[in-house]
């Protein structure tokens, strides 16, 4: 069986080196994947369309704004499907079962209890500011919203699944990952009752506080990353608490 | 010798980790017994792809795909600069509209999809994750020839 396998993957393997030569050489400009009129009008023509300078959060939620919402929906079911294949409902609110992993995080380390006290909320403050400041320098909702995730995560490793889940319960996360994806939808229904296509952030420059057309589309980019940032730290924080607690929401690792 | 080396290695560098990389996570889903061996497997081969899209993007000498505040705004349009002449000129009510030469920036494209794909990526592979526990719960193992054993008896018991 093994031996099946390895030559299956020489055979693939050898069959792209053999393609090596074809690859474009590192670096080249002109390479077709970097010549191809589509990457070179989004680099030439992105600050004209939306005055946004970070093209790569340009493209993500203006030019390739449906893949990008569907990506959110994506993350969207696969933290509903960790739940409906993990959670455990036991009936009682609350559920009294002891575990003795409760116990052990219960015991507070004092250095790690400061550290984590300390250093979550600035890890929580420059979440906000990559998800704010995403389409004008790198950062964008992805990107904050799994620090945000992160910064939860890292409170229930500290201190226990428990604290955290007080701070973000089930109920509140769950939401939380639906508004994400409404707001997101939201801005392309705004654009579809104003007369446009789905996710046409121009005709959006009635509703927001913008001048011209390009600015409505800048500020539509911030309210959609806001939406993706939403859902993906949602989703990341409920990854992490299903799977640590076996879908029991208590006790943790 | 070198120029062989040079044009097959050096110039494809990336693309050959990439593809070394493929080849380990390939080899690793395949004959892997253990379900999270094939879940590290996967994730090597995600990983592969995306240096490959992103090794695609880079251009020598460019700079991130993030325009400059100041540069954008004191940059004059010089006609002609072009070789295709774009029509730059025309200009918008709030923002300057600046010759901006697309060899100077990195693809954003494929920065876009990868980024994407690694958010999602991390999502399929809680699933997965998920997956993994309430077979280990039901089951006792994650060997693969194991669980395959016991599904077998049970269908032979039942």
């Amino acid at each position: 069986m093994k031996w099946v396998g390895l030559i299956a993957v020489i055979f693939t393997g050898g069959l792209l080196l053999s393609a090596m030569d074809d690859f474009p050489n590192w670096g080249d400009a002109h390479s077709p994947a970097n010549a191809s009129p589509v990457s070179q009008y989004y680099i030439e023509k992105t600050i004209e369309d939306s005055g946004v300078p970070n093209m790569v959060t340009a493209v993500l939620a203006d030019y390739r704004g449906y893949d990008t919402m569907f990506e959110t929906v994506v993350v969207l079911i696969a933290g509903i499907a960790i739940m409906a294949i993990l959670r455990v409902m036991n009936g009682v609110p609350g559920g009294a079962r002891p575990s003795p992993a409760h116990e052990i995080g219960d015991q507070h380390d004092i250095i790690i209890g400061t550290t984590c006290r300390l250093l979550i909320p600035v890890l929580q403050l420059f979440a906000l500011y990559v998800i704010a400041h995403g389409h004008h320098s790198p950062g964008g909702g992805f990107q904050g919203g799994v620090i945000l995730g992160a910064s939860f995560i890292l409170t229930a490793i500290a201190k226990g699944l428990d604290p955290a889940l007080e701070r973000l319960p089930e109920k509140r996360y769950v939401k939380l990952a639906f508004v994400g994806v409404v707001i997101y939808s939201g801005f392309g229904v705004a654009c579809l009752l104003l007369g446009e296509n789905f996710l046409d952030y121009g005709v959006l420059q009635v509703l927001l506080p913008t001048i011209d057309a390009a600015e409505a589309r800048s500020h539509s980019m911030l309210g959609v990353e806001v939406g993706v940032a939403f859902t993906v730290s949602a989703i990341m924080f409920a990854i992490y608490a299903n799977l640590a607690s076996k879908g029991e929401l208590e006790g943790g690792l | 010798m070198s120029e062989i080396t040079s044009q097959y290695l050096i110039d494809h560098f990336n693309f050959w980790v990439a593809v070394v990389l493929m080849m380990i996570g390939l080899y690793a889903m395949i004959t892997k017994n253990n379900l999270i061996k094939k879940l590290i497997g996967m994730s090597i081969f995600q990983t592969a792809i995306i240096l490959f899209y992103v090794s695609a993007g880079v251009k020598e000498g460019a700079t991130i795909p993030i325009l400059e505040h100041h540069v954008a705004e004191t940059e004059q349009v010089e006609a002609g600069e072009h070789a295709e002449g774009h029509s730059t000129t025309k200009a918008s009510s709030s923002h300057e509209v600046h010759a901006i030469n697309p060899d100077d920036y990195s693809n954003p494209l494929p920065h876009v999809l990868m980024l994407t794909a690694i958010v999602v990526g991390v999502a399929t592979l809680g699933v997965a994750l998920a997956v993994s526990q309430v077979i280990y719960k039901n089951y006792g193992t994650l060997e693969e020839d194991e669980i395959l054993a016991k599904i077998k008896a049970a269908e032979n018991d039942g």
